[in-house]
């Protein structure tokens, strides 16, 4: 679910970097680093084990592919969800800056894709409530379960949002989010189970580590399971009003063609802004016209000018650099 | 090579080819931060269809390649997470953007240009990440992080996550091992041993974190950290290489560079 740089507009990538920063700001504030040296550590190491983790393979049963750790709810359900925000900011930035799955521009969005979501909605909406009266099995089968999907819907759904506005597919948006909501269904309940058994795991060994195990850091907390659940069905219904506002505004492909087959009164309209849209992309593409070749068509010459700069450009860069190289080689012999 | 090991050889390789006594690994490291945050904001910045002027930003990655003495090849690896992903978004763009253009007579989707801007997109922007990384050891990034003010809760686990991923990728690796060798023939670890392997490797890393902190304390360790020996000053020549991409870069943003240089020397053969 990793945002690419190429596939967001620096509008986008901003907004997502403030609203991340925020966000981190008001972790960095609640984990109280003056009073305690020791989170510090074991944020870097338990960021480096869940990245270590997702490179093991979990086999799902009767099929023959296989699933991977969750890192958000997992990290949030041992160190809580502000030191685990920002544990995975940094398992986000070691993916992006290493193994370029991310990059530095799309840096908000991830965070607030997958850290976000994972930690603040997975932990202290869905978490935290749960086990507000005490830990058990079936809760944390059910927390991890629910807040992994949740959340990769989540993510998954503003994947599509800032793709969108940053206007780089012309994929339509009821498509785009018809492709990307079910496939993170299916992962996001992979994820949660194999969470849930770590999980598990750690609740008999030592329960002690888990997040809310101590009656303290379960009444931290201001919302009762039954007010989470209010503002979930809230969030629900905000987000159906707003995808219907969506779906009603912006017609799809498919509609699109099936009212310039059936000929209706929208093909004029059509037309208008195909028409419209042509002009703009004329004046994108024919940029510095009186450079073109005489005789030519003048598409075909920025074409053939495209190349040909594109080469020149090319040859000057490696010149040049081949030159700056010798000239050091010399001074330094 | 197993994912896990080639995880484990791209960090050291990353390791080895920022420690090297090269030009442009010299640059103070908040420059060459800035330099391709910039970069990545410029190439984005590009409309859809201005292939022209998107691969008029080859200039950057191009010189850095040949000032760092970088292989290309083995930078193009990293493309194999972005590139997919970029093009399965690119390909519908064809189907989808029902604007045309002519080229030589001959109908084109417009689709299609955009489609190739966002590849360029894709590519270059993941080279620029390469360069940087490739040129600057995470401790010199750190103390560039540090100097933008980013947090110090987050630049120094950033650091120690680094120093540690490597121990636990290599545990990891250990442990998976360990367990194919005794469940033959199966794809991945058995649902009956979810719980139980990832949540050994939880255990024992959270009592390595206990072991790191307690000899942090024993080193002096009370709530900061020295990224650095030694403060690197910015120099006059860190300067003028972020001026002059400045310079460079902006133009190519503002003028159809590639166009012109092609229309002048097509003019002058053609």
């Amino acid at each position: 679910m990793h945002m690419a740089d190429a596939l967001v507009a620096p509008a986008v990538a901003g907004t997502m970097y403030v609203c991340s920063a925020a966000a981190a700001a008001w972790s960095v504030k609640k984990i109280r680093l003056d009073t305690d040296t020791k989170k510090i550590p074991v944020m870097g190491i338990m960021g480096a084990f869940v990245f270590a983790a997702q490179m093991i393979n979990f086999t799902i049963p009767g099929t023959g592919s296989s699933g991977h750790l969750c890192g958000g709810m997992l990290l949030s359900a041992i160190l809580g969800p502000y030191a685990g925000f920002l544990s995975m900011i940094g398992v986000l930035l070691i993916q992006g800056l290493l193994f370029a799955d991310g990059g530095l521009l799309a840096l908000g969005c991830n965070i607030w894709n997958m850290a976000f979501y994972g930690c603040f909605v997975g932990s202290l909406l869905i978490w935290k409530p749960m086990m507000r009266k005490g830990i058990s099995r079936g809760k944390i089968i059910t927390a991890s379960v629910l807040g992994c999907v949740l959340t990769l819907q989540m993510g998954a759904f503003s994947v599509t949002l800032e793709t969108l506005a940053s206007g780089i597919t012309d994929l339509p948006f009821g498509a785009f989010v018809a492709t990307m909501q079910p496939i993170h269904l299916a992962i996001g309940l992979v994820e949660g189970l194999i969470t849930a058994a770590v999980l598990l795991f750690v609740y008999e060994a030592r329960p002690e580590l888990l997040y809310c195990s101590s009656s303290a850091e379960a009444g931290e907390g201001k919302f009762s399971f039954r007010k989470t659940m209010a503002i979930l069905a809230a969030a629900a219904v905000f987000t159906g009003g707003v995808l219907s506002l969506f779906a009603s505004s912006s017609p799809d492909g498919l509609e699109w063609s099936i009212e310039k087959l059936t000929g209706s009164t929208e093909i004029e309209g059509a037309a208008g802004s195909l028409h419209q849209a042509a002009g703009a992309l004329q004046e994108a593409t024919s940029i510095l016209p009186d450079y073109a070749f005489k005789g030519s068509e003048s598409v075909m010459g920025t074409a053939v000018s495209g190349i040909i700069g594109a080469v020149v450009v090319v040859a000057v860069c490696v010149g040049v650099c081949s030159l700056l190289k010798h000239f050091r080689k010399r001074k330094q012999v | 090579m197993s994912k896990i090991n080639n995880a484990i050889h791209e960090i050291h390789c990353m390791d080895t080819l920022s420690a090297r006594d090269q030009w442009v690994n010299q640059i103070h490291p908040l420059v060459k931060l800035v330099l391709t945050i910039g970069y990545i904001v410029v190439l984005v910045s590009f409309q859809k269809y201005d292939v022209a002027g998107t691969a008029g930003m080859i200039v950057y990655p191009l010189s850095v390649f040949m000032l760092a003495d970088l292989s290309v090849t083995d930078s193009l690896k990293r493309l194999r997470i972005v590139l997919p992903l970029v093009c399965l978004l690119g390909i519908f763009n064809p189907f989808f953007d029902k604007n045309y253009i002519l080229v030589a007579g001959v109908r084109v989707s417009a689709g299609i240009l955009s489609m190739i801007t966002l590849i360029l997109k894709g590519i270059f922007s993941v080279l620029a990440s390469y360069l940087l990384i490739a040129t600057t050891s995470i401790d010199k990034l750190c103390y560039a992080f540090r100097m933008l003010h980013i947090p110090k809760a987050i630049v120094t686990q950033f650091m120690l996550m680094y120093r540690y991923v490597t121990v636990l990728l290599e545990e990891t690796d250990r442990i998976t091992q360990a367990y194919m060798l005794r469940a033959p023939h199966q794809n991945g670890i058995h649902f009956r041993a979810w719980g139980s392997l990832a949540g050994q490797l939880l255990l024992r890393s959270i009592d390595r974190a206990n072991e790191v902190y307690e000899s942090m304390l024993l080193r002096g360790y009370q709530g900061d950290y020295r990224y650095l020996q030694d403060r690197i000053r910015l120099g006059k020549k860190d300067v003028l290489y972020l001026f002059l991409w400045i310079v460079i870069l902006g133009l190519f943003r503002r003028y159809p560079v590639i166009l012109i240089i092609g229309n002048l020397f097509g003019g002058a053969f053609l």
